[in-house]
């Protein structure tokens, strides 16, 4: 009877385990939303900081890291999936395929500051983009790549290989297939990875340090070629950089950041789960 | 000629383009890697004629009065990174053994997605939770003068890596085929018995796979470990230093770059800091996919 005494010990030790894990999550979600709560008004997300950021509100951060995302969006998703096409699709199990996806690995694994030196040196100062939302969405971009090749390469591999041979036999070129048959049915995939690989863009702070992110800026950026204020830099300035800092203020910010990126995270998840049920294999 | 033939045609020229841009791309993965170390290397390594070899090595960081000693940043990265591991390690490992092989289905479907939002929390969000909450408990618990310490940033990152540990080994345990599992337990061996002397050493190459990407994305990270760690660069050399402000080399880049002339030789070495980090994360990763590659080919034998 003994071994299964152990193993009753032994499950309840993993649960705690695991209860251990996820209960910061909910007691730091929770914290934020309570606290932060009182500070969300119309003010607050609809007007610049004032009084050196101690009053008024994050309507240019907000603005910033929308522009931020949808830059990223711009320069991370074509070149993100067609490399995840190429993987599925075209490459061979050979030593480039190989070394491609040692690449990817190694992207996926640079530090987050590390991209913004890169940055830094490729394009706020080689290419003189200068510190701007241009720079920043490059470098954030590059730094999107692997989780969005990752997760649509996975979605391109659960699209059944008959699909491809039927449309084959019936005439059809590999490209066809690909373009009517293969991305069509991967998309819902496809779309959850771009939203996981954003949402980690929108959340980052160290990538646009020096390529982007401005201290404060009462005004909204007026191209592409202008430094703006960002949500979670915005975060990090009035949690370090500003004494006597209300933390309601500082609570308010951090549950409108929390909101943008779980917004995403739950997107993704409902678009996953509604067309997993809906698909036929 | 026919409408239909002209189309076929055009279909082949777009189809010319997509497939050569498409096979072009491939290539684009490999060049963004080296281009951003050819960047670091390019902004890096005039560091090296700038400041001697024994400065950069010596156990000084004070950029203001040229003293650039890397030691103690390398160390602290090693002291907060290490500190993390010991604690997220176990921990992850446990709780992905508890998602794969015991939870009821119910049970997973909840735990799965927190986990998922655990790796979206932005890390200033963490960094900012840690400094406003979990400092001000290290330093009454540990009786310390502060609470921003390296331990303190040991755990926010053990916290951070604990996704990336979960997911992965967890995807591990998922891998290893039914059939184990049900030859065990035929033979009399309890689901604990199966779970430790079966599907995890199945499992292993897949579960060091994801210690090694958990350490790696805890030595990389950056806004966090720079809120809550102190940044005072001392060198970590006693057992308490764990409970005294450390810097991390990533703390280090963040934090000075700013404010550094472009092209100065405090630039420059705050790029070769880069280098450095760039090189070991590679280092970590690569080893991290011998074990992932061995896996697919192991798994693809099983199939065979």
């Amino acid at each position: 009877m003994s071994r299964f005494l152990t193993q009753r010990l032994g499950f309840t030790f993993l649960a705690i385990v695991a209860i251990l894990v996820v209960l910061p999550i909910i007691l730091v979600v929770g914290a934020i939303v309570i606290q932060g709560l009182p500070a969300i008004n119309v003010e607050f997300l609809t007007t610049a900081p004032r009084d050196g950021m101690r009053a008024g509100g994050i309507w240019p951060a907000i603005v910033g890291t929308f522009w931020l995302t949808v830059g990223t969006a711009i320069f991370s998703v074509p070149f993100g999936v067609a490399i995840a096409i190429y993987l599925s699709e075209y490459a061979r199990d050979n030593n480039f395929t190989r070394m491609i996806r040692l690449a990817i690995i190694n992207l996926s694994g640079i530090p987050s500051v590390v991209y913004g030196l890169f940055g830094l040196g490729l394009f706020v100062l080689a290419l003189r983009f200068g510190s701007s939302i241009l720079a920043g969405a490059l470098t954030l971009s590059i730094m999107t790549l692997p989780v969005i090749i990752s997760t649509s390469e996975e979605a391109l591999h659960s699209v059944p290989q008959s699909f491809r041979t039927v449309s084959v036999s019936l005439g059809g070129t590999k490209w066809q297939t690909i373009y009517k048959i293969v991305l069509p049915q991967a998309l819902p995939g496809i779309l959850t990875g771009v939203i996981l690989g954003l949402e980690r863009a929108a959340g980052e702070t160290a990538p646009i340090l020096f390529t982007a992110a401005a201290f404060f800026l009462p005004e909204l950026p007026g191209s592409i070629f202008d430094k703006t204020m960002a949500l979670p830099y915005h975060l990090f300035v009035i949690s370090t950089q500003v004494p006597n800092m209300p933390i309601k203020i500082q609570f308010g910010t951090a549950l409108v950041l929390l909101v943008f990126v779980l917004t995403m995270n739950l997107l993704a998840a409902v678009i996953r789960s509604y067309y997993r049920r809906k698909r036929q294999w | 000629m026919s409408s239909a033939s002209l189309k076929t045609r055009r279909t082949s020229f777009v189809e010319f383009f997509a497939e050569r841009a498409i096979r072009a791309s491939g290539f684009v993965a490999i060049a963004f890697v080296v281009l951003i170390f050819l960047f670091l290397l390019l902004e890096g390594l005039p560091a090296i004629t700038e400041v001697s070899i024994s400065n950069l090595l010596s156990t000084r960081w004070y950029p203001t009065e040229s003293h650039f000693g890397l030691l103690p940043l390398i160390l602290g990265s090693v002291l907060v990174t290490l500190g993390a591991a010991i604690i997220a390690v176990p921990t992850g490992v446990l709780a992905a053994i508890f998602v794969a092989e015991v939870a009821p289905r119910w049970l997973r479907e909840i735990l799965k997605p927190m986990i998922e939002v655990v790796a979206g929390i932005p890390s200033v969000v963490l960094g900012f939770i840690g400094m406003i909450a979990l400092s001000p408990l290290v330093r009454v618990a540990f009786n310390a003068p502060t609470g921003l310490t390296a331990f303190t940033g040991a755990l926010i990152l053990a916290y951070m890596a604990l996704p990336t540990i979960i997911s992965v080994a967890e995807d591990a345990l998922d891998a290893v085929p039914r059939s184990y599992r049900d030859a065990a337990l035929a033979l009399g061996a309890t689901r604990w018995q199966t779970i430790w002397m079966v599907t995890v050493k199945a499992a292993r190459s897949g579960i060091l796979t994801a210690i090694m990407l958990g350490i790696g994305r805890a030595i990389g990270e950056t806004m966090a470990v720079m809120m809550v760690t102190g940044n005072a660069a001392r060198m970590p050399l006693s057992l308490d230093s764990l409970f005294m402000p450390a810097r991390t080399m990533t703390a280090t880049i963040a934090a000075e770059m700013g404010e550094v002339a472009q092209g100065s030789t405090h630039f420059h070495v705050l790029f070769m800091i880069g280098i450095v980090l760039f090189v070991i994360t590679f280092i970590v990763n690569f080893v991290a996919s011998i074990a992932i590659f061995r896996q697919t080919r192991r798994s693809a034998r099983l199939l065979s």
